[in-house]
């Protein structure tokens, strides 16, 4: 039976094995086997989907997230454990086994209303247009709080708390409202009676739940807000913390490859006569390339794969060393990252179906009259998402079943991925999810899963792949290359009159290239312009390259008005309360008024993603070519920050990830495929480059945002208009790495 | 057959002598936490002790510690119960994002306060220029190192952490 509540379905039911149990879902239907497998011990009781209680009074939450860092885990767990007075010493927690009960795609569509598109990466396209209610359970879109904490564990831990304060009134024979609790504790003070929440686990799990459990306010948290360490740190410390790749299976054999340099590319021939001879190699195997359409990535070409098995990782790299591959390109290895540039330029030019993000106002009107037009073009080059873990995957196929040892950002859909390839139903593969060592959305595509499974599947043994690192940088799913073309017109009063821009390759979120400034016509738009390049979402999609577009250009209209940007921006956020107090707090907190030596330079940017705002400013020294990163402020707004510190931390991990690319960051395509290969050729940011970094948190009780993403946005343009403010030179291209700006500061805003 | 100490353990072993040593770890001694990140030696995830000074282990050939004294990461503490102090201020400090580059990071930062205590702000850049790390956790590495170099805190004025 079940009961929807305001926000929720909450079921009982019956555990196999005798336990009882309730489970709070977010969508009608029987999921009551599938919560057996949850409660491992006979002193166990399954209080609702999210949160079982054992015997000792130990609460453990069962979060349908997986972790790479980003510490949503913990902050899930908080939020649970809030709402029901629990003990925070007494909560543990897991993540939830990828099975349907577990997706959060429901969750996301019933609530909000729609899922943003940028979820769907890996999943396929063609059961998503299939089944339109396929469930995911997929960690991205910096969602786990907002949409998985707010609507799913607040109110499993409010049902739990109210069950189990029903369960006591009944024994205790007392009124429900005269009980407390504290603590995991159940009191009644009149009575001197105070009793562990386990005495009643039992009991509430028979009794109906309730139909709309109370939440509480934002000032009676005593754990939502304050500081809690992460649970998963003390074993990143000690090396005992497992990654997939800690993973060892009995008989396991090891394996690496390398798929087709140029991007959809086929093996033409191979000898594999001198890889057969290393010592320890076992097998070499050729994998099939795919080409598939989906909805959020485009048309994906993936090229066909050799694959080398042996004893261990270090035989099967030398035998792949060793393999002679002749490759067919089918003519796609005369693509370089210029020809991409220009094919953007000439679409952009061109405007053949260009398509609309915003359109008000007269753009054509305000250009007519304006007393001062400017204009201006951006680019981003392609981006690799380089996780610390290179790919990796190990499974074990047999008997029609396939066991995967997986890191992942979407265990259910590397579930049916892998089932897709290995022609099995979807129950017959048992994923079982580790920390990543990072994700950032690179680990939302299960090419890597699907290649262990096949190879497990052809050596008939348990085999673990490892990626090299070059394989890593080659066979990226990239941050797109962007062209991005803006005119601006400027009226007689001096007020920005229109906004005209256009990009190629829209992804998600749709709002990434809107502004929040009060600009009368505005015209906004896109045109496709399709290369061969795979593309993946990266740390904040498409929000990385158009705040870095957007706050560029609006720093020049700034600085062609010769207005201070802080303050330009400041007046046309005028109708934006939210926007304006995080843009003001950034300024104030770095001391924007104050005057800096020459060669210094100060830049402020502003951006809004999944929900939290944040400005930044940024503090440069730019000497003899060099430009160093001193300082960073950064102002945000999440609505309510749940885990302050997990908050700052994720700010200052978005801040460098994106510090790193706006400095360093380019992939480049020669003849078709990547040119880079490892971190001497595509650089990342170390600790004699990274700044101070300063977050001020804003409660400003609106809706709870993301906070995995969202520093990342304005940190390229705030560090962009910093050094235009130190040298008067504008960085329109990025990495700054491939500017000299000795040589700069008296000309033209062409790269050398 | 190669002999060496591991983690205070010996160890003999019968694998290919250029096999690096990282692999023999993970792989042979099965001690995963040390880490695979790059395999040239950029990244420093691989970070271990030979004879207590930092080395990459993944361009290490075995070869090259016959009859050293190796430590990873697992024997870094001092004892079962007892945590390397920097491994404390690591907890402190809420250093670990995702955690895979941290077990070099402290391998170089062991390395480095043994051979000096109280190292300056750029010597601790230069000591650690050879870690990266993708969370961008520099600061608070660079504070815990301080916390346990015992020369303070990051002046407040500079920006917390």
């Amino acid at each position: 039976m079940g009961k929807w509540t305001r926000r929720a379905f909450i079921t009982t039911g019956v555990v196999a094995g005798g336990g009882l149990a309730i489970g709070v879902a977010l969508r009608p239907g029987h999921r009551t086997p599938e919560l057996a497998p949850l409660v491992s011990s006979d002193d166990e009781t399954l209080v609702n989907v999210w949160v079982k209680l054992d015997s000792k009074n130990v609460a453990t939450v069962i979060v349908p997230h997986s972790e790479m860092g980003q510490g949503a885990q913990t902050a899930l767990a908080q939020m649970l454990a809030e709402e029901m007075d629990a003990d925070w010493d007494l909560v543990q927690f897991e993540e939830a086994p990828p099975v349907p009960e577990y997706a959060n795609y429901l969750l996301g569509y019933g609530i909000i209303g729609e899922v943003p598109k940028v979820l769907v990466p890996t999943f396929d396209g063609l059961m998503i247009k299939v089944a339109q209610s396929m469930a995911m359970q997929i960690t991205g879109g910096s969602l786990s709080i907002r949409s998985t904490g707010q609507y799913g564990m607040r109110i499993a831990g409010a049902a739990a708390r109210e069950m189990l304060v029903e369960a006591a009134a009944q024994t205790w024979q007392v009124p429900a409202a005269e009980i407390q609790t504290e603590a995991s504790q159940l009191i009644h003070a009149a009575s001197n009676r105070r009793a562990p929440y386990a005495e009643f686990a039992a009991v509430a799990a028979q009794m109906q739940p309730p139909s709309s459990p109370s939440l509480k306010s934002a000032d009676e948290f005593r754990i939502i807000g304050h500081h809690v360490q992460r649970r998963d740190i003390p074993s990143k410390v000690d090396g005992s913390a497992q990654f997939a790749m800690d993973v060892h299976v009995p008989g396991m054999v090891y394996a690496t490859v390398q798929r087709a340099p140029v991007f959809g590319g086929g093996v033409d021939k191979l000898d594999a006569s001198a890889a057969k001879q290393v010592k320890g190699v076992i097998d070499v195997v050729t994998l099939p390339g795919s080409n598939k359409e989906d909805p959020f990535s485009g048309r994906q070409n993936i090229g066909e794969t050799v694959a080398v098995v042996a004893e261990g990782y270090w035989p099967a790299k030398q035998g792949l060393n060793a393999l002679a591959v002749e490759w067919n390109h089918y003519g796609r290895d005369s693509m370089g990252s210029d020809e991409i540039f220009a094919q953007f330029d000439r679409d952009i030019t061109a405007g053949v179906e260009r398509e609309n993000d915003r359109l008000q106002g007269d753009v054509s009107m305000a250009l007519e009259n304006a007393a001062q037009v400017v204009e201006a073009e951006y680019r981003v080059p392609y981006l690799a998402h380089a996780c610390m873990e290179p790919m990796n995957a190990t499974a074990h196929v047999q008997n029609g079943q396939c066991e995967l040892w997986i890191g992942c950002q979407n265990p259910l859909g590397f579930r049916d991925a892998v089932a897709e390839a290995l022609g099995m139903e979807p129950g017959n593969v048992k994923v079982h999810n580790h920390f990543m060592g990072g994700g950032f959305g690179r680990k939302a595509n299960p090419d890597y899963a699907i290649q262990a499974a096949l190879l497990a599947q052809k050596v008939q043994r348990p085999v673990q792949l490892i990626w090299s690192r070059e394989e890593d940088i080659r066979q990226d799913y990239y941050r797109p290359a962007v062209r991005s073309r803006f005119r601006a017109a400027i009226d007689a009063n001096g007020e920005v009159a229109s906004w005209e821009n256009t990009y190629v390759d829209k992804h998600e979120p749709a709002e990434a290239p809107l502004i929040p400034y009060a600009v009368g016509s505005q015209d906004i738009g896109y045109v496709a312009s399709p290369t061969n390049i795979p593309f993946g979402a990266w740390r904040s999609v498409d929000h990385t390259q158009h705040g870095f577009f957007t706050e560029s250009f609006i720093d020049e209209l700034a600085a062609a008005k010769e207005v201070d940007p802080y303050e330009f921006r400041a007046n046309l956020l005028r109708d934006k309360p939210r926007h304006l107090a995080v843009l003001n707090k950034a300024a104030k907190e770095a001391g924007w008024e104050q005057p800096l030596a020459p060669g210094r330079g100060r830049g402020i940017a502003l951006q809004e993603s999944f929900g939290t705002l944040v400005a930044e400013v940024v503090e440069v020294t730019v000497t003899d070519g060099d430009v160093k990163v001193d300082r960073v402020v950064a102002a945000v707004d999440p609505g309510l920050a749940i885990s302050p510190d997990g908050l700052k931390a994720q700010i200052e991990s978005g801040i460098i990830y994106g510090l790193s690319a706006a400095m360093f960051g380019e992939v480049t395509i020669e003849n078709g495929a990547v040119a880079q290969s490892n971190f001497h050729d595509y650089q990342i940011l170390r600790m004699q480059d990274s700044p101070v970094i300063e977050t001020h948190v804003i409660n400003s009780g609106g809706p709870v945002g993301g906070a995995g993403e969202p520093g990342t946005p304005a940190i390229a343009p705030a560090l962009a208009n910093a050094v235009f403010d130190a040298t008067g030179s504008r960085v329109r291209q990025l990495p700054l790495k491939n500017y000299d700006l000795k040589f700069r500061i008296e000309e033209s805003d062409e790269v050398a | 057959m190669i002999r060496l100490t591991v983690n205070g353990k010996e160890q003999e072993l019968d694998v290919d002598p250029q096999t690096p040593l990282l692999w023999v770890l993970r792989e042979q001694l099965r001690l995963t936490g040390t880490k695979f990140g790059c395999g040239m030696a950029q990244c420093g995830a691989c970070t271990v002790h030979v004879n207590g000074t930092a080395q990459r282990s993944c361009v290490m050939p075995l070869a090259a510690v016959q009859d050293q004294q190796v430590t990873t990461i697992e024997g870094l503490a001092p004892s079962d119960d007892e945590l390397h102090p920097l491994q404390q201020a690591w907890i402190d400090e809420q250093v670990p994002q995702c955690g895979y580059c941290q077990s070099g990071q402290l391998m170089s930062a062991a390395s480095l306060l043994a051979s000096n205590a109280n190292p300056s702000d750029e010597e601790i850049d230069a000591a650690m220029q050879g870690n990266i790390c993708r969370c961008g956790m520099y600061g608070r590495i660079k504070k815990a190192i301080k916390n346990v170099a015992g020369v303070g805190y990051f002046d407040p004025a500079r920006g917390e952490v």
